[in-house]
């Protein structure tokens, strides 16, 4: 017989998960939070002149140029965009699977989803390079004629996926905290907090008409959100495989963007888990080390999935017999950028088979570390689709390299401060388990449990 | 809008679902539960028909998807028609990623609208019964207006199925 594990560790009561998940919330942060915050709220402030300098100056200071039109601001909004997946696969993928160990780590992966879609959604803009004129993407009736905008262009269906996601994703997030907004405000000694998780909570009290809509609507949540994930990452690889260039005009490119970015986003989830483990020791208690197995698995899964796909496109580049696409696959490998290829086939595809084993699956150090290279690995994915595809195309005329300039490397580490505060600030003043959906599965695994 | 009526207080769920059906059992029909998180099998225990919201869900999906396709049809083939791509005005393959994210955005954000409206949110300083029914207290609430209401013989109901508090209340 196959034994359910514990999901809830160290025979806590009701009362016990409440105090639990609310102390950071009631309590003022310790060291550890303090200098993560401290840090990242620095490369915050180092983000913002970075993205000042590029919006006052224009986007000559970034390295795209002729021929490599989309660089940086392409490569690294796909790569926050994708991270963002994996939140929403927990919480709503998993949740219509009934996978009941989701239930601690979904609330944290939604935020890193909402918070990973807001730091993605600055890089169009930027890339635009007049992002005070954002609003033209929008479809309004305006003086030009009114000049529509191009509904038969994947960009623009890029636009309505990432507003659905980035909409969809905050009332779902939002929707799950209601009932643990109201268990803070009954808990508050204090007269500020009381007011505020109270405006928060919108005065939800829990009687069972209520729980009876508001369960119904969760899985309705879920439901709509399931498709949507997949829709986002499939229209966005729509944005490389509608165009004709050789490397980016493949079928594969969705499901292979859906993996990736699903594999992608488990790299930052269990690099959060780690950092939040070890800022909050007692969650270790709701986020156990089979919670972080289970996700380890998925990144091996994924990671197999995207090593398919690196091999499918080379094996479709010879097949075809189509001399351009032959070239850009040898080029990708062995051309000048010829590293960028190979770290990410070492990240992505080599490192985490580490973890057949379950030693190493189960081992937190070794996970923190490969789940960096995977973030790094799928930086480099990106960045290997983007640059290589364009730097060299059909006319040997139009070949040239893209060049990173200090502004590249700024908006990219930038971009990491914003997304670290904003998630430690979540850390501090949100719930950052459900309380709600935890005290349920608080008995599943235990061997005195009847019904 | 608060009611008066008499409130049981229980620490276990198990005993709430069978003080629950008893409650409903003997005639009890606008009473309600109230838990910190959802338990299976309250809302039969109370008598709760599942939840209509997956219509209003069906209805503004398609009502998306409805103004999804004319508003493009409207823009690409009506007001301002242009030639882009070779593709024809009514070009509907390229118009379906945005009819499928207007079907979403139309029909997540009406069911969580329509779940606010049906449970009152958002409500202002509603009373509060006990501040652990959010925390780990089960409570079953008898409005004063429901079929059969008479105190007393709600405390003893109540305390014969456990409750470890039975008092008059406001919620």
């Amino acid at each position: 017989m196959v034994k359910r594990g514990q999901l809830v560790l160290g025979n806590k009561t009701y009362k016990d998960i409440t105090e639990d998940i609310c102390r950071p919330v009631e309590t003022l942060p310790g060291k550890g939070w303090l200098g993560l915050f401290l840090s990242a709220k620095a490369t915050l402030l180092f983000y913002i002149f970075v993205l000042a300098m590029i919006i006052g100056n224009g986007m000559g200071l970034m390295g795209v140029n002729h021929p490599v039109g989309w660089g940086t601001d392409i490569v690294t909004f796909v790569f926050w965009i994708g991270i963002g997946h994996a939140g929403t696969l927990i919480s709503a993928i998993l949740f219509l699977f009934r996978q009941k160990w989701r239930t601690s780590i979904a609330r944290t992966a939604e935020a890193m989803t909402v918070f990973a879609v807001m730091t993605a959604g600055i890089f169009p803009l930027v890339h635009t390079g007049r992002p005070w004129f954002a609003y033209w993407l929008f479809p309004y009736p305006n003086q030009r004629g009114p000049l529509w905008v191009n509904f038969r262009s994947p960009l623009l269906w890029d636009v309505f996926a990432v507003s659905t996601y980035a909409t969809v994703s905050m009332v779902f997030w939002y929707f799950g905290l209601i009932p643990d907004f109201a268990t803070i405000r009954d808990r508050a000694k204090n007269k500020w907090r009381k007011h505020i998780y109270g405006a928060l909570s919108l005065g939800w009290r829990g009687t069972s008409r209520n729980w009876n809509h508001y369960e119904m609507v969760y899985m309705l949540l879920a439901g709509l959100s399931t498709p949507l994930v997949l829709s986002v990452h499939t229209i966005v690889s729509f944005d490389f495989a509608v165009a004709q260039l050789p490397g980016w005009h493949t079928t594969i490119f969705p499901p292979y963007f859906v993996a990736g970015a699903i594999f992608s986003g488990f790299g930052m989830v269990v690099t959060l888990m780690s950092i939040v483990r070890a800022t909050f020791p007692n969650f270790k208690d709701y986020i156990t080390i089979d919670h972080m197995e289970a996700m380890n698995k998925i990144i091996m899964t994924t990671g197999l999935m995207v090593g398919y796909a690196y091999g499918s496109e080379f094996f479709i580049a010879w097949y075809s017999g189509n001399p351009f696409e032959q070239y850009a696959f040898v080029n990708r490998a062995f051309g000048p950028y010829w590293w960028s290829y190979w770290i990410m086939v070492t990240c992505n595809v080599i490192i985490p088979q580490v973890f057949w084993f379950r030693k190493f699956r189960r081992s937190i150090p070794l996970m923190f570390i490969v789940s960096i290279f995977v973030n790094i690995g799928m930086w480099f994915e990106r960045f290997v689709i983007t640059v290589t595809s364009l730097h060299r195309d059909f006319l040997p005329a139009n070949w040239g390299m893209f060049n990173f300039t200090f502004y590249d490397i700024g908006v990219i580490v930038g971009s990491f401060g914003m997304f670290f505060t904003l998630f430690l600030l979540y850390l501090r003043v949100f719930p950052a388990i459900s309380i709600a959906e935890v005290k349920p599965v608080l008995n599943v695994g235990k061997e005195d449990h009847h019904g | 809008m608060a009611k008066k009526g008499m409130v049981g207080i229980w620490a276990d769920e198990h005993k709430l679902i069978s003080a629950a059906e008893k409650t409903r059992q003997h005639g009890f029909r606008l009473f309600d539960a109230i838990s910190p998180f959802p338990v299976h099998g309250l809302a039969a225990a109370v008598g709760v028909k599942r939840s209509w919201i997956p219509w209003v869900t069906f209805i503004m999906g398609i009502t998306g998807t409805t103004v999804g396709w004319a508003f493009q049809y409207f823009v690409a083939a009506v007001d301002w028609p242009l030639i882009i791509g070779g593709k024809p005005y009514h070009s509907l393959p390229a118009f379906a990623p945005v009819m499928f994210e207007l079907t979403i955005l139309f029909g997540a954000l009406s069911s969580v609208a329509a779940c606010f409206i049906v449970c009152g949110l958002p409500k202002v300083n509603p009373p509060v019964i006990d501040p652990d029914l959010t925390c780990d207290k089960f409570a079953l609430f008898v409005p004063e207006d429901d079929v059969g209401y008479d105190p007393e013989k709600i405390k003893t109901l109540f305390n014969d199925l456990g409750a470890t508090e039975v008092r008059a209340a406001e919620f």
